[in-house]
């Protein structure tokens, strides 16, 4: 990927324009934070609406002749529930490995655009959308095709004041439920809207023709309610809300079990089974796991990074951080991480090898703060 | 004042050096949520990693630029380490080191010679 020329998104110009620090993430030039900086962006985010632009993860439907032939084809590969999905109604799902691996996780959406109802609507992480198309592509039963949406924009409206500000584009938002979505009319640009995110806040996520793209940004930034975020407030916000990073806490090697993301399978697929990956599934489920995703907060200031290694009181490594910073609501450091099973319990006393210095920390629940989702 | 290729200020006085980060490195950490200081009386060389400053993002390294003796270490910015980031080159200092060498500080740049550095 370094020797590729990096991409830009359809608002590339416009965040160059905000000021916006540039870097390079998944083959992109992306913005990692403006002027005002991650404190203040992720603050603003939980207190009022923040907007980013995530045109970078990949967008695609699968199509088939009826949405429960669609729905049996995609259920092959993720350990959701897909068949009992309501028309507009979303659900987050991981593709699994043979191993019962996380190889992406992903939004899945039932279509309820007239014409498409036999089509799911699927975004999957940027970084493995390449790979994740190529193997929904190759997996597929006869008659089903995926369809690449590359000319589609992404942005995520995200915060307290969310509703409130799309509102003013359109009212019909203001009954959208949470984990749904819908075709709307936004600024006069047709856009398919679900409420959802990745900030543990109430919010949408609207996808729109990359050429549309900068008037419905610009249309929404005019809102003094709305202001520009960065992807470094977009990972303190969801490290906070305790949601997982692909590749850094679920990757080729973690189950959905050892994440923690039972709630996202289904009973009848626990029961069932028949995806990729259902044998490690269903006998973790039966007979648990020997490591476990948790939430970490160090006792002290310094935050503890990715690949900090965990030990126990007496000393002895019994996992490793796979996401830590400084949580700006939390006010303090905060991460997530895997440790042996015995030591998952919440208030569990562990220590943080933090620059070969052993500092105290807390086995937390996640989230670090309350959702504040719309149900 | 005087400036490493690392970013870092230092001003000396008698034969003391005052040590930060320049305005420049603050920019481009952002928000700084963490200092590590070192311990006062600690012999450092020459472009050792003396200290620590964590922004949101990342951690990094701050190198001292001469040898001598930590005499006083900044404490302000334990309680309060977004003085890094409002006063980068004056009250966000970092640490003070009785210098052992005063011939190193010959190697170190001035502020025309940072700032066209800098610009790369």
């Amino acid at each position: 990927m370094s020797d590729e020329a990096l991409k830009r998104t359809p608002l590339y110009e416009i965040h160059k324009a905000l000021g916006a620090k540039l870097v390079p993430f998944a083959g992109y030039e992306m913005p990692v934070q403006y002027p005002t900086g991650i404190l203040t962006e992720h603050k603003w985010t939980r207190e009022s609406a923040g907007l980013f632009e995530v045109s970078h993860m990949g967008q695609c439907s699968i199509e088939g002749p009826d949405f429960e032939t669609t729905a049996r084809g995609l259920e092959m590969l993720v350990p959701a529930d897909i068949l009992s999905l309501q028309p507009g109604q979303q659900r987050y799902s991981q593709l699994l490995n043979v191993q019962g691996g996380i190889s992406d996780d992903l939004m899945i959406t039932r279509s309820n655009w007239e014409g498409l109802e036999g089509s799911l609507y699927v975004v999957v992480n940027a970084s493995r959308k390449g790979f994740d198309f190529a193997h929904i592509e190759e997996n597929l039963a006869p008659g089903l095709s995926l369809k690449r949406w590359d000319d589609l924009a992404l942005m995520a409206l995200q915060g307290p004041k969310a509703e409130e500000a799309l509102t003013k584009l359109n009212p019909k938002i203001r009954n959208l439920q949470f984990m749904n979505s819908g075709r709307f009319k936004l600024d006069g640009v047709d856009a398919h809207v679900s409420r959802s995110g990745y900030t543990g806040e109430d919010g949408f996520e609207i996808s729109v023709a990359s050429a549309h793209a900068a008037q419905l940004w610009n249309k929404l930034l005019s809102d003094p309610l709305v202001k520009p975020i960065g992807l470094g407030a977009r990972d303190s916000l969801r490290l906070e809300a305790g949601l997982c990073l692909y590749g850094h806490d679920i990757d080729r090697t973690t189950s959905p079990i050892e994440a923690g993301l039972n709630w996202s399978i289904a009973k009848r697929r626990r029961t069932e089974g028949g995806f990729l990956g259902a044998h490690r599934v269903q006998r973790e489920l039966l007979g648990g796991v020997s490591r476990k995703r948790v939430g970490i907060k160090p006792e002290g200031r310094a935050p503890a990074r990715e690949g900090t290694e965990i030990l126990d009181e007496s000393g002895r490594k019994i996992g490793i951080i796979t996401s830590g910073g400084f949580g700006p609501s939390v006010n303090g450091p905060i991460a997530m991480g895997y440790v042996e099973t015995a030591y998952a319990a919440a208030g569990t006393p562990v220590q943080l090898l933090v620059r070969g210095q052993p500092l105290p920390a807390q086995v937390s629940i996640l989230p670090f703060i309350p959702n504040r989702f719309k149900r | 004042m005087k400036f490493s290729k690392d970013h870092e200020w230092l001003i000396v006085e008698g034969n003391v050096a005052t040590i930060g980060i320049t305005e420049h490195a603050q920019s481009q950490l952002g928000d700084v949520v963490f200092v590590e200081l070192p311990k006062i009386g600690r012999k450092v060389s020459a472009n050792e990693s003396v200290a620590v400053v964590e922004s949101v993002k990342a951690a990094s390294e701050v190198y001292v630029p001469v040898s001598g003796e930590v005499v006083a270490v900044n404490d302000e910015l334990t309680g309060d380490p977004a003085l890094v980031n409002r006063s980068a080159e004056s009250d966000g200092w970092f640490m003070k080191v009785k210098l052992a060498n005063a011939g190193e500080l010959d190697g170190l740049m001035d502020k025309a010679a940072y700032d066209k550095f800098v610009e790369g």
